[in-house]
């Protein structure tokens, strides 16, 4: 880490609102949010159905665009990006991760984790040594080949995470990932997501609606009619 | 490469789907195939007419026939090479579902203006020789399993009465596209035994087949040979034997306009299917768009995607249904039906055209679910249950 990178938060949230239109009335999802996120930190966004959590996350991850306010990632203001550039900035810095997976059902387990590696410039020998090495990581190097429905819900969310972390983002981004896991796949879910911020230094932000999940966190920020309550 | 695996694989996800929209396909490519290669078959005895041949019928109709005599005439008209004779028979064999061109023909020159017709010199001389002689087609001789020698009766309609003819020849095509579906025989035997029993009907010609030395003045000469017969009894209308064909062809214009129309609704028909094949496909993995779009990966590249599932499933559809195009012409062609044609084949151009119909299929049929695919947005996408 170099001192340009400790000077500033990780994620910089300013004043962010965001509202949908619904005819013509503007429906206010997020109201006024600042909120700082260190590099390394791990935070749980909690609250209510329709508290604006997914939305914050997804507006963290570059795949919305906030209403009014500033969103900087790493000292980058990422809501003036294109689209074009914002899918480029997603592809380094944000690995994603699912309630309920979205792997391609298509595609084996190691293809799955290869897709995010075919937009980096490594060469194929470099694309399986590193998917191996993945897969390595989350316990499923006998799984390679098995596709998504030939996996239990833990291990395809353990696919997923293998996916989210393949290219080394800055960020991961998970949304209600113990959500649709029993207790015992949710919790060996929740060990790995707790290893790779404390062994690998990733930045989380997890939305959840399970207290206990939570409590996986190093930091719980909630959230209740669009406006955070504590953080 | 990757991209083409998920593409291939995508398509076989909903197997009995993709095996419905692809047998749709093979139907409609192979239905084009089949309907251009009947109207081609029209054409086809146009496209294998002589440049120096000419046709003279009466300028009536062709139902009207000329005295013989004109053959004289005809023959003494400047830049006339050679003049013969040709009577439609019309007859019946055995059935008649059991279709053929019949021909009394001038026997001592008929073959001299059709160096198409390849035909073995001692069974010309053989055909010459006999009166009932009978000389036909290689395809004709196979269908009905004629062999030299043969005696073949045809119950005569416009003729009455049966006639026994026997095989003295059987001709090839010097082209692959000649016809050699056609029987031939003896004027004279119709002529002479016409003069026994209708005396009035005898010697009469439906057309006089006229060899030019100039291939280049043929119009000049057909305008020379009808001056000829101005104001006579029966006066005539010459034209390149091209010409001729092709009015045959225009008497059936309008069921050759509706085959060709059929031909193009089937397309148009396959089109929607593949469409809404799509667009439901496209409809259901808004949520896998909508990760891929999420991931990093571009609009575009998810419209690719959707264009290339399409484009595929067409180019396997349109693979099938030309393979089946070929046995299915050949079996038309060796059927009762194939003998209102001279030829009936798949050709190129109908190969070239069954191909790019697919493609504009597919084309148009990927254009909505791809556009809408790529404009998904992430949000919406991933809350999507397909």
């Amino acid at each position: 880490m170099d001192t340009e990178n400790k000077a500033h938060p990780l994620v910089e949230i300013l004043h962010l609102v965001k509202s949908y239109t619904r005819g013509d009335q503007e429906v206010p999802v997020l109201q006024d949010i600042t909120l700082n996120i260190e590099r390394g930190d791990f935070i749980a966004l909690m609250g209510p159905s329709g508290s604006g959590k997914s939305t914050l996350l997804n507006l963290i991850a570059g795949i919305d665009k906030p209403t009014g306010g500033s969103l900087l990632i790493d000292g980058e203001d990422i809501t003036k990006l294109s689209e074009g550039d914002l899918a480029d900035w997603r592809a380094s810095n944000i690995g994603f991760i699912f309630q309920f997976y979205n792997l391609m059902p298509v595609l084996n387990a190691f293809e799955n984790v290869e897709l995010p590696l075919l937009l980096t410039n490594l060469s194929k020998a470099e694309r399986r040594e590193r998917v191996e090495l993945t897969l390595g990581l989350v316990g499923l190097s006998d799984r390679m080949d098995h596709y998504p429905n030939e996996l239990s819900g833990g291990q395809q969310q353990r696919v997923a995470i293998a996916r989210a972390i393949v290219t080394d983002p800055t960020i991961l981004v998970c949304d209600e990932p113990t959500g649709d896991l029993d207790k015992q796949s949710a919790s060996d879910v929740l060990e790995m997501l707790k290893k790779l911020n404390s062994e690998m230094g990733k930045t989380i932000i997890m939305v959840t609606h399970d207290g206990h999940a939570a409590e996986a966190a190093k930091r719980m920020v909630h959230l209740e009619k669009g406006e955070l309550i504590d953080g | 490469m990757y991209f083409f695996k998920l593409i291939f694989k995508n398509i076989f996800r909903a197997k009995l789907r993709a095996a419905l929209t692809l047998l749709a396909l093979v139907i409609a490519v192979l239905a084009f195939g089949f309907l251009q290669t009947v109207v081609g078959a029209f054409y086809a005895g146009s496209s294998g007419a002589s440049a120096s041949r000419m046709v003279t019928r009466n300028a009536i109709s062709l139902a009207s026939s000329m005295p013989i005599y004109y053959r004289e005439r005809i023959r003494s008209v400047d830049g006339i090479k050679a003049v013969t004779i040709s009577n439609w028979f019309g007859g019946i064999y055995k059935d008649r579902s059991n279709f053929f061109p019949q021909f009394a023909v001038d026997h001592t020159n008929f073959f001299d203006l059709y160096p198409d017709f390849i035909l073995p010199p001692a069974q010309l001389l053989a055909f010459q020789r006999d009166r009932q002689g009978a000389v036909v087609g290689r395809k004709l001789a196979e269908q009905y399993g004629w062999k030299l020698g043969d005696t073949v009766p045809i119950q005569g309609t416009i003729y009455p009465g049966t006639w026994q003819f026997h095989i003295q020849g059987i001709f090839d095509g010097k082209e692959e596209a000649t016809a050699t579906r056609q029987f031939y025989f003896h004027y004279d035997f119709i002529n002479e035994e016409l003069k026994k029993k209708a005396p009035r009907r005898a010697d009469q010609v439906g057309i006089f087949i006229v060899d030019v030395n100039d291939p280049s003045r043929v119009a000049d000469v057909a305008k020379a040979l009808d001056a000829e017969f101005k104001n006579s009894l029966a006066e005539t209308l010459t034209e390149s034997e091209k010409a001729f064909q092709l009015g045959f062809i225009a008497q059936s214009e309008t069921i050759v306009d509706a085959i060709r129309a059929v031909s193009f609704v089937v397309i148009v028909i396959i089109m929607a299917i593949v469409a809404n094949t799509m667009a439901m496909t496209a409809r259901e993995r808004l949520s896998e768009y909508a990760t891929l779009k999420a991931l990093g990966f571009s609009p575009w590249f998810v419209a690719m995607l959707v264009f290339g599932e399409t484009m595929m499933l067409c180019v396997i559809g349109a693979a099938i249904g030309i393979l089946f195009t070929f046995p299915l012409a050949a079996g038309v062609a060796k059927s009762p039906a194939g003998a209102f044609f001279p030829i009936f084949k798949v050709s190129q151009d109908t190969v070239v055209l069954q191909i790019a119909c697919a493609l504009v299929v597919g084309i148009i049929a990927a254009i909505a679910p791809a556009i809408r695919s790529a404009r998904v947005k992430i949000v919406d996408g991933l809350r999507h249950i397909g």
